[in-house]
């Protein structure tokens, strides 16, 4: 069971929140929509699960039309980022909803009901909280009690709208790779939203890059991390210094400072702050800068320089930053070991 | 001292409002309903229960116990349907609409029973249509129940709204994408989650549909027997210096004020304490 959609577009008034998007998700792979709040990934979500119609363009099922089926009819199982648990029923009543509205000649036999249930609560190892509300849980067992009750009316395509948005970081990065786990054993294909390129690159067989109602790139996370089709993609994922130089000659004009009158159209050239390399000597192709200030975060060390009145990052490995000692004012020399450069139009 | 000032206002001040207040509840509140109680008893036990089970006490007790029983299901009906509208969609005229509601609130109700005498009495717009196909409505039962409903549109939906927007649309959503029916939809998630508040504007609503007296007086012709509501048949006794049956009747309504009291202490009290069970902060994670 695949999906595909093609050439969805969706207008909210004069706001395009889609424009002509087009995507293939076989059975079995996991896809990450990841983009800024605001640039369509819920909206894209929403109208492949039927509870938002597009203005324009194709939902496939396996292939078979599914623009205008009800999200009733659908077979997909939605988990939300607010859980949208039945907060009147208990954990199991929940997780049985699914199979308790099928109609009286599809309906499992109330043995078969509980069964199930309780399998699916065995699952999410959430058995033991079959008789609480889910106001008696924690946000990580509301969202795996949800995710049981998307699972037990069997769907075809499981779709997780920012499930992880509203916890807390510890029990998050737990809920990915149990997710990723539960989705290797149910075989099916899995769209989540996030705006978060961590959980994107971490869990996902593939991300989709969203901005403005477009898709800027879609490829593996290696892929997406290291060849960025896009200025805007190299930004939204990870910290990123950006250098404005020529076309021609890429980083080496940006390091030998080649004055900016010559050379073909701009360019904007794109380090990430791990990919520089601080010397106190001058080399080929480095850059003299200014230490302005050193911060260690965590595993690594942030330094802040001042080059040609912008200020550039650099992360420093601890080790790094042991035997160099930068201090504050100090003037050191930059030299990128990876450099994007894209035209500045885009 | 200190410590005295940071908890509240002087002494003196707090015995002033409090007596204030107290003083207020007893002359306004306390005083006239024992009053009525004591009026509608002075003549003895006998009196009163003759008063009361007088044929004519008795339609006016039966007629506002049938208008209200009609009026409530239609005020549910729409105030759930109105209430659904404005929380879980948008429209164009949403605000409008959230304004038209609460007019029967801003509008005394003797001007709304004018109104239906303009539209539906023998010199109004539908009055010669209505006459030759010998419909009634001004002066009869059917024009006291639209006056009703008109005074008592507001209470169910006003209860509902701030509820349902709370509480959003994303249950109803999940429940869909479960496979479950409209019908299922509304019956099992929907319902259930707004029973309390459904339950306290209908005690409201009812409460006001029997004490209703401004536009119901208006259409209703004050026929003895016939279109008299418990409020009117107190005026009409009143008017008459029948004064135990005056206050007969008015401690019948005087009693239902009370039963709705209590009715509506009790759903307070069984609202706060779902709302406290079910919607209880996030206890810490246990185990895995």
């Amino acid at each position: 069971m695949g999906i595909a959609v093609h050439g969805i577009t969706k207008r909210f008034g004069d706001f395009v929140a889609l424009d002509n998007v087009s995507l293939e998700i076989p059975t079995g792979e996991l896809v990450a929509l990841l983009g800024p709040s605001g640039c369509g990934k819920t909206t894209l979500l929403r109208i492949i699960a039927g509870m938002e119609s597009a203005d324009a363009g194709q939902v496939l099922f396996s292939g078979e039309e599914a623009t205008h089926l009800h999200a009733r009819e659908r077979q997909v199982g939605f988990v939300f980022q607010h859980y949208a648990l039945f907060r009147h029923m208990s954990v199991f009543e929940n997780v049985a909803f699914g199979l308790r509205v099928k109609p009286r000649g599809q309906r499992l036999p109330e043995p078969e009901i509980r069964e199930r249930v309780m399998s699916l609560l065995k699952l999410v190892q959430l058995d033991w909280l079959a008789q609480r509300y889910p106001s008696q849980l924690s946000g990580g067992q509301r969202q795996r009690i949800a995710l049981a009750r998307a699972l037990a009316v069997e769907p075809k395509v499981l779709l997780l709208d920012e499930p992880f948005g509203a916890l807390d970081t510890q029990v998050r990065k737990e809920l990915r790779r149990w997710l990723r786990r539960l989705h290797d054993e149910m075989h099916i294909a899995s769209i989540f939203v996030t705006h978060d390129q961590e959980e994107a690159l971490e869990v996902a067989d593939r991300v989709v890059v969203l901005n403005r109602g477009q898709i800027e790139q879609v490829g593996s996370p290696d892929e997406v991390y290291a060849h960025p089709a896009s200025p805007f993609v190299f930004r939204f994922l990870g910290n990123v210094n950006v250098f404005h130089s020529r076309m021609h000659g890429a980083w080496a004009d940006v390091a030998q400072e080649v004055p900016r009158t010559e050379g073909h159209g701009d360019s904007i050239a794109f380090v990430r702050p791990h990919d520089i390399e601080l010397e106190r000597k001058q080399a080929t192709g480095s850059i003299k800068a200014q230490v302005r200030h050193v911060q260690p975060i965590g595993p690594t060390v942030r330094v802040e320089l001042e080059h040609d009145g912008e200020i550039v990052e650099v992360d420093l490995t601890r080790d790094r930053h042991e035997t160099l000692r930068l201090q504050s004012g100090e003037t050191v020399w930059m030299r990128p070991r990876q450099v994007k450069v894209f035209s500045a139009k885009a | 001292m200190i410590e005295g000032r940071a908890r509240s206002e002087p002494r003196a001040v707090r015995i002033a409002l409090t007596s204030i207040a107290l003083a207020f509840l007893f002359f306004f509140l306390i005083l006239p309903l024992a009053a009525v109680f004591v009026e509608a008893l002075r003549a003895g036990i006998a009196a009163y229960a003759g008063a009361l089970t007088e044929p004519e006490t008795l339609h006016a007790i039966g007629l506002t116990l049938l208008i209200a029983a009609i009026a409530l299901p239609f005020n549910i009906l729409f105030g759930v349907a109105a209430a659904w509208a404005i929380a879980k969609f948008e429209f164009r005229g949403k605000s409008l609409l959230i304004t038209l509601i609460d007019l029967p609130f801003a509008v005394s109700p003797v001007v709304a029973g004018l109104l239906f005498i303009l539209l539906f009495g023998a010199q109004g717009y539908f009055g010669h249509w209505l006459q030759a196909h010998d419909v009634k409505i001004v002066f009869a039962i059917p024009g006291m129940v639209l006056a009703t409903l008109f005074v008592t549109v507001p209470f169910v939906a006003r209860e509902l709204i701030p509820l349902m927007q709370e509480q959003g649309r994303d249950e109803e959503e999940a429940a869909i994408s479960l496979g479950a029916s409209g019908w299922q939809m509304f019956m099992r998630v929907t319902v259930p989650n707004i029973k309390w508040s459904l339950l306290y504007g209908v005690i409201l609503a009812n409460a006001r549909a029997m004490g209703e007296f401004g536009a119901v007086s208006v259409v209703s012709g004050h026929i003895r027997g016939e279109t008299n509501t418990l409020p009117l048949h107190v005026e009409i006794f009143y008017n008459e210096y029948n004064m135990v049956g005056a206050f007969a009747a008015a401690s019948v309504l005087a009693l239902l004020a009370l039963v709705t009291l209590a009715a509506k202490s009790v759903v307070e009290w069984r609202m706060r304490v779902e709302t406290e069970m079910l919607s209880a902060g996030l206890s810490p994670e246990k185990g895995s």
